[in-house]
């Protein structure tokens, strides 16, 4: 089967860029594979920018509640409690009908060339809103997974790194954050992991698919209901999502393999899949 | 509910809110999450069942079982369990349906696929359009407790094998020494240990399943999320109660529900923990 013109037609079509109205009838093949993969560049997207700055912000929390720095420790822990102690389709509910809710205004954001219009409108849209909702979901995950990890890196490593008179700036950069990460690692994978797997809710909450440019799993249930047939769509969204889940595991299998290059053979750590189910 | 209720229009504040709060619809909201509670308690049970059935297949000695439920296992978790909540109900659904067709309409020989419409013949049609509505609510239900059962049974596979393989090996080759059959270690040596093994990672199980539960919203059940979203609209005043659009303020009642719940699940669970030994 030569897929060409369906492609070209709707591989970008998830972003809009292509062909505007969806295959209505005489769906094909071809078309469902192509417009479910085009729809898996937005699970990629709320993917990785969550991923990417939760994976900072995580660190950062987890060290502020390590410290008990008093107020701010408190605050992180009541965030991480309503997070964690709550399911990620209300928190997607709850957050849309907050941002819509939102006066709406623009601010004027100078930068040194340029100036752009910062809408309060964009929360409501998928790309901003529930990013940033995924974003502080897992942050408040991997902050309690690293929390965890902090409290058991062995005090004597850190007695050590101070008597050889470390700055507290490399104490941690080079004895505690990768102590921290290389116990946690197992942990994380499985956070991401399942952070992938939660972006499929994206647009079964409130958030609308724009010009139906939706997620690959938008996609499925559209062909779905399209053709009554659940056989052909569904089994090839999960075809995608084992296929990006394997590619994630290997990704942070490499990670590993470079924290743990330094450690005798008996104490490398392998990564433990979905063993310590987080979420 | 209450006398004083026949024209809200006059009531004060506090008097409206009593009225508001406990009108026909609230009563079914308030109904709808004991319908939560009900399917925890349902499906816990189901799918720590299938998980364990599942896990003794992973070790059985016959390979076709073997590479089934590993199969199972590991492809029911590499996918999002949404994928299967749309998917298993429109699959069992369809099947049943296909099934009842061949065997009560043979006359019928067009496919049952027709382009884009699933066609069956009416007496095949489950519930039955003649049926009350709480059959086809009780139906709804059933399926929904399948879906649940069928993902989280290979999360409790999972854990349920490796507290298996937790299970000290020298013990399990002291019964063998002893002349003890499989089934004898399965059940004097390994299933009376394997719990506290299992216990940490069905307790987060536990809390996943909860997390999950308003998923049943996109089955197309009247549950916590659906009413939320159905009072919550505007109401304009043809309604007997209007109000603007609320619907933040019942979904941060959810978060606040769901909240408590997996609170005072962790501190059961934690108890439970404390009073049974767990050698990690």
């Amino acid at each position: 089967m030569i897929c060409n013109a369906t492609i070209e037609d709707y591989a970008l079509r998830s972003i809009g860029i292509g062909e505007k109205l969806l295959p209505k009838s005489d769906i094909t093949l071809c078309d469902q594979f192509v417009l479910i993969g085009s729809g898996v560049i937005w699970n990629l997207y709320f993917c990785i920018i969550a991923l990417a700055f939760g994976f900072i912000f995580a660190i950062l929390t987890a060290i502020i509640r390590f410290n008990k720095y008093r107020f701010l420790s408190k605050a992180i822990d009541i965030y991480v409690f309503i997070f964690r102690g709550s399911p990620l389709f209300i928190q997607f509910f709850c957050a849309y009908e907050i941002f819509v809710l939102l006066p709406k205004i623009g601010f004027d954001i100078n930068l040194l060339f340029t100036t752009i219009t910062v809408e309060t409108s964009w929360l409501t849209k998928a790309w901003l809103g529930a990013v940033l909702v995924l974003f502080l979901n897992t942050t408040a995950y991997s902050s309690e997974i690293f929390y965890g990890a902090l409290k058991s890196i062995p005090k004597h490593d850190i007695e050590a790194a101070e008597a050889f008179g470390l700055s507290t700036r490399r104490k941690y950069r080079k004895i505690i954050i990768p102590t921290m990460l290389r116990n946690s690692w197992s942990s994380y994978t499985n956070e991401a992991i399942f952070l992938f797997h939660a972006t499929t809710l994206v647009f079964f909450s409130s958030f609308p698919a724009w010009r139906q440019s939706g997620d690959a799993l938008y996609y499925a249930s559209y062909f779905a209901d399209k053709t009554f047939n659940p056989f052909v769509p569904y089994p090839i969204i999960a075809v995608y999502f084992i296929s990006i889940t394997l590619l994630i595991i290997l990704i942070f299998k490499i990670i590993n393999v470079y924290f743990t290059k330094h450690l005798p053979k008996e104490r490398k750590m392998p990564i433990k899949l979905f063993t310590n189910m987080v979420r | 509910m209450f006398e004083y209720c026949t024209d809200p229009d006059v009531l004060s504040t506090f008097e409206w809110f009593s009225c508001y709060l406990t009108n026909g619809k609230h009563l079914l909201f308030y109904k709808s999450f004991g319908l939560i509670i009900l399917l925890l308690f349902i499906t816990a049970p189901l799918a720590a069942l299938l998980g364990l059935l599942a896990a003794v297949a992973i070790k059985s000695k016959f390979l076709l079982l073997r590479l089934f439920s590993k199969a199972y296992a590991n492809i029911v978790r590499g996918i999002p369990d949404i994928i299967f909540f749309l998917f298993i109900p429109i699959t069992i659904d369809q099947l049943i349906e296909f099934t009842r067709h061949k065997i009560k309409c043979p006359e019928i020989v067009d496919s049952v696929w027709q382009g884009s419409d699933f066609v069956v013949c009416g007496a095949a049609k489950l519930p039955l359009n003649s049926d009350p509505q709480w059959i086809h609510d009780i139906y709804g239900f059933l399926l929904a407790v399948f879906s649940f059962t069928i993902v989280y049974g290979a999360f409790a596979a999972n854990t349920f094998y490796g507290a298996m393989n937790s299970v000290p090996q020298s013990q399990i080759e002291t019964g063998k020494s002893f002349g003890m059959s499989r089934k004898q270690i399965y059940t004097s040596i390994i299933f009376p240990q394997m719990w506290r093994y299992a216990l940490p990672g069905l307790s987060n199980l536990w809390m996943l399943l909860i997390k999950s539960t308003p998923l049943l919203f996109l089955l197309g059940i009247q549950d916590v999320v659906y009413w939320a979203r159905e009072l919550g609209g505007s109401k304009t005043s043809i309604f007997q109660y209007p109000h603007p659009d609320w619907r933040v303020w019942y979904f941060l009642s959810l978060l606040v529900f769901y909240l408590l719940l997996t609170k005072i699940s962790e501190l059961i669970l934690n108890r439970i923990s404390k009073k049974i030994y767990v050698p990690i």
